[in-house]
């Protein structure tokens, strides 16, 4: 089973230091999670549910405080495994401008991969074939603050691949995009875990980045709150509530129609899906 | 309000002085400047000036905005110029004022001293206008190389100077930001006495240093996510890599400067 999984972690702990004679304030409480190789996760969660903090327990930058993390089955605690879990597990942060490091679009690209002191020619087949894949290549010899929004989380993601990485954690990439840029990041995280069998942990709190996922996490105060494919999440409108999220607006009308005292099932997540299951109802009402 | 900024001041272009080798670009600026204060008379100056007219007009850098960055420098000029005037000891006098004389030998002085520093300024332009930013850290980085046996952090020093070029336009443009956020809560930098406008600046420099920490803290992480762990076993995408060009540049600058050397310090030329 250990192949199939990418991460694991097992009652993992965290929490901050605070000052003495207080209780430290615990960020996660013992969290079981298995993430399977190649696919796509969303987890889902309001500001200080501790998703951000979970997501740098996976490649190393967080340590837990009690439990442990396992990335291809190396411990993240041992320091002598730094570089190569990192070089698995890539991570794209929410700010695009601060986590770009160079001058020029390619040599940010450069970046990972001169630190892993690959060689010249095989660096460039990298850069060349993420920015390909991000659809940047002509770009290639531009200053990266010329770029839009959603072009440079492109080029973070772009960054990040060079590694050739086996999972890429995003943590609220498009928190500050426009709407255009939102659409671009989703699409190429999309394709590169199609494409490239790239596992993807998608970090936000947009429901609706959460529709296409294998499956969604949702989590609050430090634990898991729910596990499963997003149509068994998205239908269980009091929990998501409780975790200080929205339903998407299709199950958000189911829901209220049901209320209504209308005979109906919430499982309409996309549009269509949701004028179906109305039509279907109007139909057997007559 | 700070979009006009331009530093490091580089023209692109595909002429033969931008494609020589940063290093070569580096050492020749040097030698340059040696030459320079070789040179003693007319004839040795004369050389180097054509010389440095040749690269001008070979790198196709525009001559007239190379004069708009000596601007600021006039008044150094000027001042440099008249204390040479004033302050050369010689024997023919020209005039007497007071206890001050003016001599001939003042007078070169001053003349070789204001084109010295002239053709210094210029010839610093010349190497960052046809030098990426870029290229002239790697190039520093690569011949400063030998200084890290003795403990020179110059992996290091190149980096921090990268980072520093790449985030001059993002801060640049956080200025203008926080300026603009003051402003539309009623803060006046125009008008007072300097003191005055010093102090109105506080409220621009504190968000700015607080926000500039912030990215570097996230840029650190970021870094670290990237596998980066100093210079140690690091490779480059573009290795610089001396060209037949370069070899010729550097036999064409040794010649100048013993040239100039021997005309100078042998014929006082």
């Amino acid at each position: 089973m250990e192949h199939d999984t990418i991460i694991r972690t097992e009652q993992l702990c965290f929490s901050y230091l605070q000052e003495e004679g207080k209780l430290p304030y615990q960020v996660l409480d013992h969290i079981d999670l298995q993430i399977e190789r190649g696919s796509f996760v969303v987890v889902l969660g309001r500001n200080g549910s501790g998703k951000s903090t979970l997501a740098k327990h996976f490649n190393a930058i967080n340590l837990p405080v009690s439990g442990k993390v396992w990335v291809s089955g190396m411990d993240t605690a041992d320091e002598a495994l730094l570089l190569a879990i990192r070089r698995q597990v890539g991570m794209v942060f929410q700010n695009p401008d601060n986590q770009l490091v160079a001058n020029v679009v390619e040599e940010d690209v450069a970046f990972a991969p001169e630190n892993l002191g690959i060689p010249p020619e095989e660096i460039r087949e990298r850069v060349d074939s993420a920015l390909a894949t991000v659809g940047l290549s002509e770009f290639r010899t531009h200053a990266p603050y010329l770029l839009s929004g959603g072009q440079k989380q492109r080029l973070a993601i772009a960054g990040v691949l060079a590694m050739q990485p086996d999972c890429i954690v995003l943590d609220e990439p498009t928190a500050m995009l426009d709407p255009i840029g939102r659409r671009e990041v989703l699409e190429t995280v999309h394709s590169i875990n199609r494409q490239r069998g790239v596992t993807v942990v998608l970090i936000t709190h947009h429901m609706d980045e959460a529709l296409d996922a294998d499956r969604v996490i949702v989590m609050g105060q430090g634990t898991i709150l729910a596990d499963g494919t997003p149509s068994e999440i998205f239908l269980q409108v009091e929990l998501l509530r409780e975790a200080g999220l929205d339903a998407p607006e299709t199950v958000k009308l189911l829901y209220a129609l049901r209320k209504a005292g209308w005979d109906i099932s919430l499982d309409g997540l996309f549009a269509e899906d949701c004028a179906d299951r109305i039509a279907a109802y109007l139909q057997k009402a007559e | 309000m700070l979009s006009n900024i331009t530093l490091g001041q580089y023209f692109p272009g595909e002429s033969l002085i931008h494609r020589l080798d940063p290093r070569t670009k580096l050492l020749l600026f040097v030698l340059y400047i040696v030459a320079l204060f070789l040179g003693k008379g007319l004839v040795s100056y004369a050389i180097m000036a054509i010389f440095l007219i040749v690269i001008i007009v070979m790198s196709k850098v525009p001559p007239s905005s190379l004069l708009r960055g000596l601007k600021p420098l006039w008044i150094v000029i000027i001042i440099t110029g008249v204390l040479n005037l004033l302050f050369s000891q010689g024997q023919t006098v020209l005039f007497t004022w007071r206890r001050i004389s003016v001599t001939l030998e003042g007078c070169y002085n001053a003349g070789f001293m204001i084109v010295r520093i002239i053709l210094l300024v210029l010839c610093a332009f010349m190497l960052t206008y046809t030098t990426s930013p870029i290229l002239l850290t790697d190039g520093l980085e690569r011949l400063l190389r030998p200084f890290q046996k003795i403990g020179l952090p110059v992996h290091e020093l190149a980096m921090m100077m990268s980072i520093a070029l790449r985030f001059i336009p993002t801060l640049v443009e956080e200025t203008d930001k926080i300026i603009s956020a003051q402003k539309a809560r009623g803060a006046d930098f125009e008008s007072g006495n300097i003191l005055r406008r010093a102090k109105a600046l506080i409220p621009i420099l504190v968000p700015l240093f607080i926000s500039a920490f912030r990215r570097a803290d996230e840029l650190a992480i970021a870094m670290e996510c990237r596998c980066y762990h100093g210079g140690e076993g690091r490779t480059r995408l573009h290795q610089l890599k001396y060209a037949r060009k370069d070899y010729v540049a550097y036999v064409i600058g040794i010649v100048l400067c013993v040239a100039v050397g021997i005309l100078g310090r042998r014929f006082g030329l």
